[in-house]
C-alpha cells in the first residue's frame, strides 16, 4: 500500500512541478497573425532512426485538427512536393513562403525538427525517446508566431521476479517495442503535449467550439 | 500485489480522465498514412480506399464529421487508381467542408 501512496504523491508532485515550470507564453504575435489553416511539412530528421520523419508525420494531424485548425493532408502534400522536385524534408523546408501561399494557400507552416527518436536499449530494459522542436510561421509575413520544444521518454517497468524475471521482462519489452513501434506511439503523446498544453501549445483555432472571435485581430 | 492493483487503478483512471471526445472522426486515416511509409504493401491505394470508405460509413453512423484532410487524401488515392470522377467528388467534398483547402483542391481538380 505504501508504494501506491508514494506513487500518488509522485503524480501530485509531478503536476505541481509542471505547474510551476510553465510561464505562459506571449501570444501577441499569435493573435496578430491568427491562422486558420496549417501546412505540416515532413519533419527534418536529426536522429539516427531513418523511420523518424514518417513515423512522426503520421501523428500530427489529429491534435492539430482537434485544436481547430485546417490541416492539409500530410501524405498528399509529401507526394505532391516530391513530384515537384523536392525529394527530402530538407528541400521541402526550403520552399519559399510565397510559393506556399500561391500553390497551397496555407496561412501558416509548421516546421518540425526531430532531435531524438528511437528506443534506448539498456541491458535490462528499453525505453522510447522522442524529442522535437517546432516552429509555426505565418506565410504572408514570414513572422514566427509560436515555437516550442518537447521531449518525452516512455517508462518501462521491469520490477519483480529477481534477475531471471528481469531478463525475461527486458526481452519481452524489447520485442513489444519493435512490434508496436514504441517511438511512433510515443510521438502521439509528444504531439499532443506540444500542441495542446495550455499556455504553451497553440491557441484554439477558428474551427474549435471554444475559439473566441474577440481574440482574433 | 494490492499495491500494484491500486497503482494500476490510479494509472487507468488518470488515463481515462485524459480522453477528450474528438470533434472529428479520424478512423484509420493517420494509421494509413503511417503504413504507407512503414509497410507500403499493407497500404496500397486499393487497400486504403477500402479502409477509408468503411471509415466514411462509421462516421455517418456516429454522425461525426470526417477529419480535415481525410477526403483530400481519399481523392488522391482515387486519382492514383484512375477513378477520376471519384477523385473529383472527394476533392469537392474537402473543399466545401473546409473552404481553407480551396486553393489546393482547385489545383488538384484542374489537373484531373
Amino acid at each position: 500500500m505504501q508504494k501506491a501512496t508514494l506513487f500518488i504523491w509522485g503524480i501530485v508532485l509531478l503536476f505541481g512541478l509542471v505547474g510551476c515550470q510553465t510561464v505562459p507564453k506571449d501570444y501577441t504575435l499569435f493573435h496578430d497573425y491568427q491562422p486558420r489553416s496549417v501546412l505540416v511539412l515532413p519533419p527534418l530528421n536529426e536522429s539516427v532512426d531513418e523511420s523518424a520523419t514518417y513515423g512522426y508525420l503520421s501523428t500530427v494531424s489529429q491534435p492539430l485538427g482537434e485544436m481547430g485548425y485546417y490541416v492539409y493532408p500530410v501524405a498528399v502534400i509529401d507526394q505532391f512536393l516530391k513530384e515537384n522536385g523536392m525529394p527530402t524534408p530538407g528541400e521541402m523546408h526550403q520552399v519559399p513562403l510565397d510559393k506556399i501561399s500561391e500553390i497551397i494557400g496555407a496561412d501558416a507552416v509548421l516546421y518540425i525538427v526531430i532531435r531524438e527518436y528511437g528506443n534506448k536499449y539498456q541491458i535490462l530494459s528499453s525505453k522510447a525517446v522522442v524529442s522535437v522542436s517546432a516552429r509555426l510561421v505565418d506565410v504572408k509575413s514570414g513572422v514566427e508566431i509560436w515555437s516550442q520544444d518537447t521531449r518525452l521518454e516512455s517508462a518501462s517497468n521491469n520490477g519483480g521476479g529477481g534477475l531471471a524475471g528481469m531478463l525475461v521482462g527486458a526481452l519481452v519489452d524489447q520485442v513489444l517495442n519493435s512490434t508496436l513501434d514504441a517511438p511512433h506511439n510515443l510521438s502521439r503523446l509528444v504531439n499532443t503535449t506540444l500542441i495542446s498544453t495550455p499556455n504553451q501549445g497553440l491557441l484554439y483555432g477558428p474551427n474549435h467550439p471554444e475559439f473566441s472571435e474577440g481574440t482574433e485581430k | 500485489m494490492k499495491a500494484r492493483i491500486a497503482l494500476l487503478t490510479v494509472v487507468v483512471s488518470l488515463l481515462s480522465g485524459c480522453v477528450v471526445p474528438t470533434q472529428y472522426y479520424w478512423g484509420q486515416y493517420e494509421n494509413q498514412v503511417y503504413l504507407m511509409y512503414k509497410a507500403p504493401d499493407k497500404a496500397t491505394a486499393e487497400i486504403q480506399v477500402i479502409v477509408l470508405e468503411s471509415d466514411i460509413e462509421v462516421a455517418r453512423s456516429e454522425d461525426k464529421p470526417l477529419a480535415p484532410g481525410f477526403y483530400a487524401h481519399l481523392g488522391f488515392l482515387y486519382f492514383q487508381l484512375g477513378q477520376l470522377d471519384d477523385a473529383r467528388r472527394s476533392f469537392e467534398i474537402e473543399k466545401s467542408t473546409f473552404p481553407e483547402s480551396s486553393v489546393l483542391m482547385d489545383r488538384f481538380i484542374e489537373k484531373l
